[in-house]
């Protein structure tokens, strides 16, 4: 029904007095699309210290944008961004993120945080970040491949009591130094 | 067979044809009728290779593989106008890391490109006239940046001026200019910064270049000072920011001076005129003229009431006055929105975006867009102003998110090494 009288009023007569009389809402891409002039067409950022969000989860990325609203979740821009967007928004978002094609970065990563990494990851971080980070359980992020220095925000603001964390997360993260932190992040930023 | 402009307009408005719109650039050659590209399918002309015709040619050729979709820009190469003040202030040795070409662009997504002026649009018979031939179109889309109401400064000469007082205001060897002057000043020489009212190109770039400014001066020219005209009544876009930046490392050596409109300019002896009262000089003098649509879009006829701006729809960005001709960026009137990089960007995904639901009969769809500018204030601090946008239907014009609209809380290291991101993303977006 809505269809039809949308095509109706395509017809050029009418779309010359009027286009926006019979818009339909902002489709996904309509949203996500405006997000990539800071994370990269479709999400794949070229940014060394901005997150990727190609073929990240869609249940983190909702995740993410509710807690950037609320302020749980400490930010720069991302806290007044996402007051612009409901959850059905957010949703459409992190679903269209999530079918991107996942993005493999390219960057210089220091071997030997790579193997300390990998070794508190093993130890501290596997048993929620599966596959090495490639994969999701509950809604932790992909971050397999992201960009070190994107990593390295988030675990200084983790490390700083910024970034808030549940119990079981704080248990494990906290007694980890700065450079342990850092070590990891260079671990997951490597991870293909 | 090439005939001249002056006869094809003749030939045009003898056979009839109404509303033939006709513009020359100030320098170029006449366009030529001979059609450079006849047209056999769909297309899509964008005029502009800036911060939203790249984006809104990418875009309709991702959307639809099927429309042909023609670049059309007189250089082979892009020099962007945000983060230029870091070049001018010394914190980047060249222009490279702002400059793009449109090659891989073009090859990635299919995209024809004519490096070519355009120096008229027939909205009648959807025909654009550029230095190197005619092209039909189906739809135009115009993204022309600015140019300069130099008339309403006296004196000043839009050939000779620029020369020895820079405006910098479109990125590239006026940029380069501006900055070999402040080399090459006295130390003890003022420089003159003179700020049109608003509106114009990127509302807090003329404070993040009186910031950038002062940090090269304090580090190369300690006796030296900035004397800031601005025409407005007060600091245009983040002032508390720019203040507190302003007393926290140059302090001094920032004279801003609200409230004083430049009149009139005499190049020889680098003086401007403030209302006509009082005589400012300076050793460097970078005066911003004040500011309209660029060219082709006043040759076009596309301009309002205001005789500066182009209305159009908030939607699809079409004109109010030219039906199949859209204008985004800094041309257009985009209501709330400001005219910076990010919102071209923006404009021209949703302009992409239901440029090609018209053309496939499909239904149009709401404008939701975002607008970021992000402002340096030292070599290492930055501070950002962001917002979301939409239609609002009854008004039937964009306004902004309540609530999403704001600045940095204070100066910021985190956001200037995110703004250096910014920067890359946004490049590649328009490159790749
Ligand atoms: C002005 C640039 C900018 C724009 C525009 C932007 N982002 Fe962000 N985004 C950031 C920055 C910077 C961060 C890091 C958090 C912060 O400081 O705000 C981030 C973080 C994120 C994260 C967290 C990623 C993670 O896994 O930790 C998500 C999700 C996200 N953005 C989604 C979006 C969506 C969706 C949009 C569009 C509605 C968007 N962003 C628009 C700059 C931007």
């Amino acid at each position: 029904m809505r269809i039809k009288a949308i095509q109706w009023a395509l017809s050029a007569a009418v779309l010359a007095m009027s286009a926006s009389a019979f818009s339909a809402p902002p489709t996904p891409a309509m949203l996500s699309n405006a997000c990539a002039g800071c994370h990269g067409t479709h999400g794949e950022s070229a940014g060394p210290s901005m997150p990727a969000l190609a073929g990240q989860s869609k249940i983190s990325i909702v995740e993410s944008m509710k807690g950037f609203k609320s302020g749980e979740r400490p930010s720069t821009v991302m806290g007044r961004l996402s007051k612009g967007y409901s959850d059905a928004e957010f949703e459409a978002m992190g679903e269209f993120f999530s079918r991107q094609k996942p993005f493999t970065t390219s960057q210089t990563l220091d071997r030997a945080k790579v193997a300390k990494g990998a070794e508190l990851h093993e130890k501290n971080c596997a048993r929620c970040h599966v596959e090495n980070g490639k994969e999701i359980k509950d809604n932790s992020p992909v971050m397999a491949g992201q960009w070190v220095k994107y990593l390295e925000i988030q675990m200084a603001d983790y490390h700083s009591g910024k970034r808030k964390m549940f119990d079981r997360k704080a248990e494990r993260m906290k007694p980890l130094s700065q450079s342990d932190l850092d070590a990891i992040a260079h671990f997951y930023a490597s991870v293909k | 067979m090439t005939i001249d402009r002056r006869s094809f307009l003749k030939m045009t408005a003898g056979a009839g044809a109404a509303g033939v719109l006709y513009g020359c650039a100030s320098t170029g050659p006449s366009g030529s009728t001979a059609d450079v590209m006849p047209k056999t399918g769909r297309r899509v002309v964008v005029v502009g290779g800036g911060y939203g015709g790249t984006i809104a040619a990418k875009y309709i050729r991702m959307m639809d593989k099927n429309i042909e979709v023609v670049l059309v820009e007189r250089n082979d190469h892009f020099v962007s106008c945000p983060f230029s003040n870091l070049y001018i202030g010394g914190l980047m040795k060249d222009l490279s890391p702002l400059t793009i070409r449109y090659d891989k662009l073009a090859a990635n997504h299919g995209i024809k490109l004519l490096q070519a002026e355009v120096t008229g649009v027939d909205a009648a018979s959807r025909t654009v006239v550029t230095s190197k031939g005619t092209l039909k179109y189906d739809h135009l889309v115009l993204s022309p940046g600015i140019d300069f109401r130099t008339e309403e400064v006296k004196g000043y000469d839009i050939a000779t001026t620029p020369e020895v007082i820079p405006h910098a205001w479109k990125a590239g060897p006026q940029t380069v200019l501006l900055r070999k002057q402040l080399e090459a000043m006295p130390d003890g020489g003022n420089v003159v910064l003179s700020i049109p009212l608003a509106p114009f190109r990127c509302p807090p770039g003329p404070y993040e270049r009186t910031s950038m400014i002062a940090m090269f001066l304090k580090q190369h020219k300690p006796k030296s000072k900035i004397i800031v005209l601005d025409a407005n009544p007060d600091i245009v876009s983040k002032k508390g920011l720019f203040l507190k930046g302003w007393k926290k490392h140059y302090e001094g050596i920032v004279d801003y001076r609200p409230a004083k409109k430049v009149t009139e300019v005499d190049a020889r002896s680098k003086t401007v005129l403030v209302e006509g009262l009082e005589d400012v000089r300076g050793a460097v003098v970078n005066l911003i003229p004040p500011q309209r649509a660029g060219q082709i879009a006043v040759a076009a006829g596309l301009v309002g009431a205001d005789k500066n701006w182009c209305p159009v729809n908030p939607t699809t960005f079409e004109s109010t006055i030219h039906k199949g001709i859209h204008v985004i960026g800094d041309a257009c009137v985009a209501g709330a929105m400001p005219k910076s990089g990010y919102s071209a960007n923006s404009e021209a995904k949703a302009c992409a975006t239901n440029i090609v639901n018209m053309m496939n009969g499909r239904e149009i769809v709401d404008f939701s867009g975002i607008n970021t500018c992000y402002s340096f204030l030292s070599a290492k601090e930055a501070v950002e102003v962001t917002g979301v946008y939409k239609v609002d239907k009854e008004k039937n014009t964009i306004i902004a998110v309540p609530g999403t609209v704001g600045v940095s809380p204070d100066l910021s290291e985190l956001e200037a090494i995110y703004a250096e991101s910014w920067l890359k993303n946004i490049l590649i977006e328009m490159s790749t």
